[in-house]
């Protein structure tokens, strides 16, 4: 454990090895990264650069294969696959590129699984003003086919929300929306992070989309160019 | 909430959903038929027996009340069970089988209607000649038979000399003679029929009567005769019905299996996002049960259902071969049948969805 009250993300020689047959495929070969308490971080390169393995492992749901990944206080390369299970509930909010909203759920019940899953029974205190900030109290009560892409995809900034997580993860949030929609949901996560402080890590090959963040990162061939 | 995420996910493919459970349902259905049949036959027996008014059944010491023993027992043995103390009237009985437990019932008539008031006849009356043949109102709509028809039981023409409403001894009742002379069982019988000049002596001459014919006949009080008409007592009966309850896991297994293995592969991406939400293995396997668990209700509700529809379809159309009853204390047996089914049916979906990679789920197209 290595708790750093500024820090909510620290990353120190971080390595991903896949086995794909007999051949060992470096994902990550090094990364080191630090997110302050409240960032809005924004991280960019090009496909096989790393960055989506780099977020799978920040939200755990995959395991280190060597060094140091400390979240909100808690040292994840040590943790069972049971505790990042917990670990996902609490402290981690996804927001995914196809908004992966359950589709016979309305948008209310979307929220709600999260919370029904992480044991909690009532949403916080901030959370009427989150959904007023994200725009979609009227259309709770639809089913995500009901949804434009915009629509579905701050249901899921909502769900991602919902259980008041140390980080928010946002994985190309606006890959699948069009300008309008995507600056909107881009505005929104600004939004949040300066009215509610929710640290974000949004990941990106756009970099008009980073521009919204307060940092940028840069990532290639698995190493991190820019801190 | 988990609860209506189940629900959601059964109304969302709810043609899937709805023959899933229709087939776990028709299941059900053969089970409380199967039971409802045989416990039908079996009442129908019991009723017949309480309807020759006997205070005591006289039957051979071997194979049990409801073995069928046809001609094992001498006659004689009528005049001596008739000449016991408290003994008003003994009658032998001869029963042929003619299909499945339904016999062909041979009695000297004007001694049986001494001890049973008599038959209740909607049409015609008792046997005058050896070839009548008396036959109850079941049958005869089932096979529209009339006064004057003849019918073939044991490759022989009876002729229906009466049509009695039923419950009394069988569903054919002949004159004894001719029944012995067709079946080769001269001057023997299958069991005796004894009226008492006091009932509230019965289990003292049961007493009496065991001890006097003891290694020949064994004696049984009515209630004691019919308390016997159950599965228990028909060891083919028994194994049968194992058989289909052993089939209705085995279907419900097999359908329950096949639909959330189809909705695990279906719904894999929506897996990975539960894992992504942070459902533990548990909680994946714990969804998919709970699917399982309401497959199998909605099963057993549609199987009582179409038990009821069966039972309609086979009284209006079979009454005499088939009397269905309704069982419902079999329906919650019925209903553990097809949980049992559904749940091991969920088993193997249930750990594959749960050991599903989240990263490799949420990738799934």
């Amino acid at each position: 454990m290595n708790e750093n009250s500024h820090e909510i993300i620290r990353v120190r020689g971080l390595h991903k090895t896949f086995h794909v047959g007999d051949v060992d495929v470096h994902a990550l070969r090094g990364v080191d990264l630090d997110v302050g308490r409240g960032e809005f971080l924004a991280v960019i390169g090009p496909s096989g650069s790393g960055k989506s393995t780099l977020f799978h492992i920040l939200g755990g749901l995959a395991p280190p294969t060597e060094g140091q990944v400390v979240i909100d206080g808690t040292e994840i390369r040590s943790l069972t696959e049971s505790q990042r299970t917990e670990l996902r509930q609490r402290k981690v909010g996804f927001v995914f590129q196809k908004y992966n909203l359950l589709p016979t759920l309305t948008a209310r019940d979307n929220i709600a699984i999260a919370q029904a899953l992480a044991g909690v029974n009532l949403p916080p205190d901030n959370f009427d003003h989150i959904l007023q900030l994200l725009g979609i109290k009227h259309r709770l009560d639809h089913k995500p086919s009901k949804l434009s892409g915009g629509e579905q995809q701050r249901v899921a900034i909502a769900r991602a929300l919902v259980n008041q997580p140390a980080i928010l993860l946002a994985d190309e949030p606006t890959g699948n929306l069009d300008t309008e929609n995507s600056n909107a949901v881009l505005d929104i996560l600004r939004d949040l992070n300066k009215r509610t402080g929710q640290t974000i890590l949004m990941i990106t090959h756009n970099p008009e989309a980073a521009a919204f963040a307060d940092r940028i990162v840069a990532m290639r061939d698995g190493r991190v160019q820019t801190a | 909430m988990i609860n209506k995420l189940v629900w959601e996910n059964l109304k969302h493919r709810w043609v899937r959903t709805l023959l899933s459970a229709l087939v776990v349902g028709v299941q059900v259905m053969l089970i409380l038929t199967l039971i409802g049949l045989s416990r039908g036959l079996l009442q129908e027996s019991a009723q017949r027996a309480r309807g020759t008014r006997a205070d005591i059944f006289l039957k051979p010491d071997t194979g049990g009340t409801l073995s069928l023993s046809t001609g094992q027992v001498n006659e004689k043995l009528v005049a001596y069970v008739a000449r016991q103390p408290h003994v008003t009237q003994a009658v032998g009985v001869l029963s042929i089988p003619v299909q499945m437990i339904t016999t062909l019932n041979g009695v000297d008539i004007p001694q049986f209607e001494k001890i049973s008031e008599g038959f209740h006849f909607l049409s015609g009356g008792v046997p005058k000649s050896p070839d009548d043949l008396i036959v109850d109102d079941f049958y005869a709509r089932q096979n529209h038979v009339r006064v004057g028809d003849t019918v073939k039981l044991l490759n022989h023409g009876w002729h229906v000399s009466g049509i009695d409403q039923g419950g009394v001894l069988g569903r054919f009742v002949v004159q004894l003679k001719p029944l012995q002379m067709l079946t080769g069982n001269a001057n023997r019988i299958s069991e005796i029929l004894v009226k008492l000049d006091d009932p509230a002596l019965t289990n003292q001459e049961v007493a009496h009567l065991n001890q006097l014919l003891k290694g020949n006949l064994r004696a049984y009080s009515m209630e004691e005769f019919v308390s016997q008409f159950t599965i228990n007592n028909i060891p083919d009966l028994k194994a049968f019905i194992a058989v289909i309850t052993a089939l209705g896991v085995l279907v419900g297994f097999l359908v329950v299996f096949l639909s959330m293995y189809t909705a695990v592969v279906e719904r894999t991406r929506e897996i990975g996002i539960l894992k992504a939400l942070g459902a533990k293995p548990g909680k994946i396997v714990d969804i998919l049960v709970r699917e399982a668990v309401v497959l199998a209700i909605l099963g057993t509700i549609i199987g009582i259902g179409l038990a009821y529809l069966a039972k309609v379809i086979l009284l209006s159309v079979m009454p005499a071969s088939l009397p269905v009853i309704t069982v419902p204390e079999w329906w919650p047996i019925a209903g553990a049948v097809a949980l049992a089914g559904a749940l091991i049916g969920a088993v193997y979906p249930g750990v594959k969805a749960a050991r599903q990679d989240a990263i490799e789920a949420l990738a799934y197209e």
